[in-house]
Formats: structure tokens, sequence, C-alpha cells
């Protein structure tokens, strides 16, 4: 295979690779979808916000489930995915290239993709899907709901093989030498990714598509619940892996440093791979149907899964400080300093870093065994996600989008673009601190997630909720303008902005930096932990599951105003 | 592979408070019994009346002893029933004096619910097929919103009733 | 603070990182206090 961009033998294999203009092309497919679902997503969340302060009622009959259903499923599985396998192909091309059969294949990836993406649109715009993200059985949906989603996944899985081909290719041709840093990190995730989505794919098209076709008379309710949520934990790693990319190999040169230590990360995102996935117990902990003790257990490895970030936690840090004192401030925070505040391609993905700190300490809180039952279902799990992935990944994402989309077009990020976008970044930490803040209040106080607009008899607790509601639709309003500040920046660099040449930042090694141990590149060995340690936190508790079945759920479509 | 003697430091601190953590949380877990509800009881989701504690005679907040009690519940799209009382009427609101050790059990007849008492640790998932159960303590008086915190359909957010929790 | 003398001959090429070691046990004393109100709100509940 004639790979482009032939890199000779003397060359020095850091060096960044060029992007031509029909994979620019590509790349760029994907950030329309994303962009495109980023807004339609933000107005299906103003809508909600709107709806649940108790003084606005939607128009034209529209359902508010039907709308949770399009923001959820538009924004936590089409942007992310889009973006992510948009942003993971360029990685990939800049570090070991792309040949041209893997880019008609990556074609074919996007297109699986896009067509399952309208399908399920589809039939949740005609009200036939109001099932939310999580489509939970025996609620049933309209097949076309299931199918639309399987192809979205089957499409990731043709990105994942281009992904691991390309990283395969490089290395035949460059024997002895270690992978790119990003090249390994993309990698991991997809492999990630893979191994959790075989665990949805087998839901949906062993379970759920025979089932909503009538092929199949009754549904394992709790064993579907097991499979979604086996893929359901791996899943927000799968969002927060390319951020944690952009954090140790991309915002070191933006600040003008140098990677902390290619082994450690190269360590975490191992790590990262062996733990995000025998964790799903943590989202099912108040099932009457899973043994506790291994929901303990399940407890247990998903606190594993804390370490990697406290190690990311610990290299952000060493980078900010050791960059600053080179430059030459000192003192115990005089570093801090140095940080260039006023460009955006730092300063979004560093408020994102901060919203990982409640964010973080949240998430350690919800995965806590018994307490869970104290925030489970409640709308403090909904503020959690909203600064997990709304804030620390999507601002990220937001970060890389201000020099990524100009390096993708040929064009600059402008001044005024670039101050456009620190106010966007302050509009969107403003209104997610609101939004999100009040929402962890009310959870604490009981308030439910997911829930339209009720008084709730009028006690005394739901009209506490109502003030905390109210600051939700103020936080969500003032997100809403953050949103249609990104959509006119992404449109803005797309067609608009001057031509020019784009960084596209990619950090380097220290001079002296410590040789990554040739063993951190055992990927089988990587995947046969990765699959003992599943097959440890999973097999007695599913097989217990099935063992233990009590009779099979036919559908309910009557409930979701579908019959 | 090089760590910096105060990533040491700061794992050493990181992973000794997960599991001191996780030593407190196994603690009330596997000593004190506050696992959250798993009992794995099954049922058949289409004929809950045929379990003798889910007949509608039996629905409801039943004295079982002094200062204990039993509530059981059908919950289905979108409401719970807790039977009837004297007059034939739905019951929608019960009354538990405080310090009682009640039982809830819960089931399902159609599609998953929540059971949320808010503001307490009663929180369980109802899913077709389980009895969901949990006993605690009433320990805080009041009046509490009893609600359904999982997905239901459409009539989701009407579905709840009220504890009343009397001194 | 002065680095002790053992650390120094050790490590010699170890770079000063007070500031990230401050700023990391901020961090883990945020996750250990918001971890431990929660817990006695489950315990007062
Ligand atoms: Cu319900």
């Amino acid at each position: 295979m004639a790979l482009r961009n032939v890199v000779l033998p003397n060359e020095d294999p850091r060096q960044l690779l060029a992007i031509p203009k029909q994979e620019a092309k590509l790349y760029m497919s994907f950030m329309y979808v994303a962009f495109i679902s980023l807004f339609i997503g933000g107005l299906m969340g103003l809508l909600q916000v709107l709806v649940r302060s108790g003084s606005f009622t939607l128009p034209f009959g529209i359902g508010y489930y039907q709308i949770l259903t399009v923001h959820g499923v538009i924004l936590a599985l089409v942007l992310t995915t889009f973006f992510i396998i948009g942003f993971q192909f360029t990685l990939m091309s800049k570090t070991v290239g792309m040949s041209v059969k893997q880019r008609k294949v990556s074609w074919l990836a996007f297109w699986i993709m896009t067509i399952g993406t309208l399908v399920t649109a589809v039939t949740i715009l005609l009200g036939k899907a109001s099932v939310l993200y999580t489509f939970y059985a025996p609620l049933k949906a309209h097949p076309a709901f299931y199918i639309g989603l399987a192809l979205v996944i089957v499409g990731t899985w043709v990105a994942a093989f281009v992904n691991w081909r390309q990283l395969y290719l490089w290395k035949k041709g460059h024997p002895g030498e270690k992978s790119p840093l990003l090249a390994f990190m993309v990698t991991i995730n997809m492999i990630m990714w893979f191994i959790a989505s075989l665990g949805v794919a087998a839901a949906v098209l062993v379970q759920f598509i025979p089932w909503s076709l009538g092929y199949a008379e009754t549904i394992n309710v709790l064993v579907s619940r097991t499979l979604f949520w086996y893929f359901g934990h791996p899943l927000v790693y799968f969002w927060l892996l390319p951020a944690y990319m952009a954090w140790y190999a991309i915002i070191p040169k933006i600040i003008g440093g140098k990677l902390f230590s290619d082994s450690l990360a190269r360590l975490s995102f191992v790590l990262f791979l062996f733990f995000s996935i025998p964790v799903g117990f943590h989202h099912q902990l108040t099932e009457p149907g899973i043994d506790p003790t291994w929901k303990f257990i399940q407890v247990v490895l998903t606190f594993m899964v804390i370490i990697p970030s406290l190690m990311t936690a610990f290299s952000l840090f060493a980078t900010f400080e050791i960059t600053g004192r080179r430059k030459g401030y000192g003192g115990l925070f005089g570093w801090f300093k140095h940080l260039p505040w006023k460009d955006v391609r730092f300063f979004a993905p560093f408020v994102g870093m901060l919203a990982f700190i409640p964010g973080g300490a949240g998430g350690i809180i919800n995965a806590s065994h018994q307490v869970n039952t104290l925030v489970h279902n409640t709308i403090w799990v909904t503020g959690h996600f909203h600064l997990t992935v709304a804030t620390t990944v999507i601002l990220t994402f937001f970060g890389i989008t201000y020099w990524l989309i100009p390096h993708l077009t040929g064009r600059k990020l402008t001044k005024s673009v670039n101050r456009l976008g620190i106010f966007q970044t302050i509009v969107w930490g403003v209104g997610m601190l609101i939004m999100s803040g009040a929402m962890h209040i009310q959870g604490l106080l009981g308030g439910p997630r997911r829930s339209a607009y009720s008084d709730y008899g009028g006690t005394e607790q739901a009209v506490s909720w109502g003030a905390y509601q109210m600051a939700q639709a103020i936080g969500g309003t003032i997100l809403f303008v953050g949103i249609i500040l990104m959509v006119y920046i992404f449109i803005k660099l797309t067609f608009f902005s001057p031509k020019g040449v784009e960084e596209f930042p990619v950090a380097e090694e220290e001079e002296n930096a410590e040789p990554t141990p040739k063993w951190m590149e055992n990927w089988k060995l990587w995947i046969a932990i990765t699959i003992a340690l599943i097959l440890f936190a999973y097999t007695i508790p599913f097989v217990d599951i099935i063992q233990n079945s009590p009779p099979g759920s036919v559908p309910f479509d009557w409930p979701i105003g579908n019959s | 592979m090089h760590f910096h003697k105060f990533e040491k430091i700061w794992l050493t601190f990181g992973i000794g408070a997960l599991v001191l953590f996780l030593v407190i949380l196994g603690y009330g877990a596997f000593y004190l019994g506050t696992h959250p509800q798993s009992h794995g009881v099954t049922i058949d989701p289409q004929n809950v009346e045929a379990h003798e504690a889910f007949k509608p005679e039996n629905l409801g907040l039943t004295k079982v002893d002094e200062d204990r009690y039993i509530v059981n519940v059908v919950a289905s799209a979108f409401h719970y029933d807790f039977g009837v009382d004297a007059d034939g009427n739905a019951i929608n609101h019960i009354e538990i004096p405080k310090g009682a050790t009640v039982l809830f059990q819960v089931v399902t007849k159609d599609v998953i619910h929540g059971f949320n008492i808010a503001g307490t640790n009663v929180n369980m998932m109802v899913e077709p097929g389980y009895i969901s159960s949990m006993e605690v303590e009433m320990n805080q008086a009041g009046e509490f919103t009893l609600l359904c915190n999982e997905y239901c359909g459409i009539g989701h957010h009407m579905m709840y009733t009220t504890v009343e929790v009397y001194q | 603070m002065k680095q002790n003398g053992k650390t120094y001959t050790n490590h010699e090429k170890e770079p000063n990182l007070k500031g990230t070691l401050l700023s990391v046990g901020a961090l883990g004393l945020f996750i250990v206090i918001s971890w431990t109100v929660v817990f006695a709100i489950f315990l007062s509940r």
C-alpha cells in the first residue's frame, strides 16, 4: 500500500505530517455533523430548562420527553462521537499518516454513522422513540431507532479498524521505534471503545431489534440494562480520553512547554483501558437483581480508574510549573502567571480542567456504593455530567476547534475570533456554574432528573425545588447564548477567516527525556489484562442474573405515547 | 519509568484517601448491612397479584408490630397503587410515626419505575420481574414527596404521592 | 525550603515542583471534604 508522505529513515520520526486537502474534507465532514448537532441539541436543552421553570409550555404538541430524547441522543452520542472520531483521525494523520485506501474506508465509516444518525433522528422526530438515550426496556421504540443506533456503532468500528491499520503500517515502516504518543492514545481509546460497544451492540442486535420487530415476545430487562451499562461507563471515558490527549500532548505545546513524561502519559492511558470497562454496576447500584457483593467489587474497580486521573492532575500542574519556571517565573505560584490566559486554545481547555475538580469529586461520590441512594436519579446526576462531559470535555473540544478547523480549512485563527472565544468560554463557565450548581443542590434535596415540570401535588419539598429550577433556566439560557457564539465561531473559522496557515500544536519530549520502556507497547498483554478484568468483574454476576431470571417483559409502547 | 518524588507523595495520599473511603463504605455495607437494595427476589411481572404481598387487600401500609410497618406498593405507568381505604377510595397518602421501622416492598406491572422518598435514603429502581425492598428507620419528621425518579413515559412526572412522618 | 542532600544527589535533574504538590494537595483536600460532607448527609438521613 502506498503511504502518502513516506518518512525517510533518517528523518526525525517526531516530525508532523501535512494533512492533504482530500483528507481535510473528510475530517471537516465529521466536524459539520458535530456542530450541527451542537446547535440542535443545545436548542433542545434550552427548551427543557424553560419548560422546567414552570412558565413555558411547548408549542405544537411537542412532548417534553421527545426533546429530552433528542437532547441526549444528539449531544451525548452524535456530537461527541463525530467530534472524537474526526479529531482522532486528524491526530493519526498528523503522526502516522493515512493512505488513500484508508481514506476511502474512513468515508465509509462516516456515511454509515451519518445514515444511522439520520434514521434514529427521524424516528425520534416522528415521536416514535421518546425513550431517552438510554432506551431502557421494556419501553419500546420503533425498530428504526435501534437500527439507526446500531449503524452508528458499526460505523465507529470501521473507523477503529482504520486507526489500528494506520498505526500497524507505521510500525512496520519504523521497526524498533516507539509509536507517536498521540497515535498510541488514539489506539487505546478505540480498543476501549470497541470492547465496550460490543456490549450495547449485543443488546441492540440480539435483544432490542428482534423484540421490537415482534420476533421475540419478551426481553430480559436486567440483561439488557447490564449490557447497556457495560458500555455506558466506558462511553464516558471514550469522551474524556480525547480531552486528556489534548491536555497531555497538545496543551504543553500551546503554553510553550514540553511533555511532562511520555511514559507516564502512556501508563495512565493503559490504566484507563484496564479500568474503564469492568465498572458498569456503579450505574446499577440501586437495582434489585444484582448481588451486592459484586456491586461492591465493581465499586472498588471504579475507584481504581480514579488513579490515572490523579496522575493526570499531577502531570498538568507539573507541566505548567516547569514551563513557568523555565520562563523565569519563580516563587511557589509565580508559574501560574505565565500561562497564556489570553490564548483561547489554552483558556477554554483550562476552564474545562477546573470543572473537572468538582466533576471528579462528584463522580467519586456517585460511585460510593450505598451513598449512591442519596443521589441516584436525582438531578444531582444531571448536574454532575454537565460538569464532566458538558464542560470539561466540551470546552476542551472547543479549545481544539479554534486551531483544528482553521488548520483544516487553510485559514487563520484571528485575534477577534480569539477574543470572542475567550468570551464564549466565560459565558459557558458562568452558565454552567449556575445551572450545574443549582442541579447539584436540588438533587441533594431530592429533586428528580429526567422529569418535565410538575408541582408534585404542591408539597413543600416540591415548592422548595422551584427556585433551583428557575436558576437552571437562567443558567441554561446563558449556555444557549454560548452555543450560538460557538456555532458562529465555527462558521467563521470554516468559511470566512483569512487564508493562512494555523499551527497543529503537538508537544515534544524534553531533549534529555527518560526513554519510554519498550513494554509500554505490549498490546497483546494490555488487551489480555483488559479482558481478564472484564471476565473477573462480570462472569459470576452475569451468570447469576441469567440463572435467576424472572419471566421476560413484553414491549410497552403506549407509555411513550406511541400506540 | 520515573516518578517524581512529589508525585509519589501525591499518589500515596490520593490512593490512601480512596482506600479509606472504600473501607468506610465496606464496613457500612458488610458489617452494618447498609448495602443498596439487592435482594434478587423475582416475581412474574404479568401476574404480580399472585404474590401474597401484592394482593389488592395487602397493598399499602400495614402495622405488623409496635413501631414496625410494611408498605406494599404496585407501581405502574403512571401511579403507585397503595390499595383502597375503608370507603373504597384509592389511597394516595400514608402516615408513619417517627422512629418506626418500615419495610418497603415495591413491584412494577409494566415498565421500569423509580421509588424515591425525596430527601431520604429510600431510593430504589423498580424493575419488571423483581421485588424491590428496603427496610429503613424513619427518623426525620415531616411531609415527604414519594416520586418516580426513573423515566417511565409521558406521565412520568405525574407519578407521585406523599408520605407523612409524624411525631 | 531547601532540597535536602539525599534528594539532590538521587535526582539531580528532578525539577522543582513545590507549586504542583501544593496544588494537587488542595485538589485532594477538596475531594476529601466534598466526599465527607455528602457522606455525613447520607448518615443523617
Ligand atoms: Cu414511573
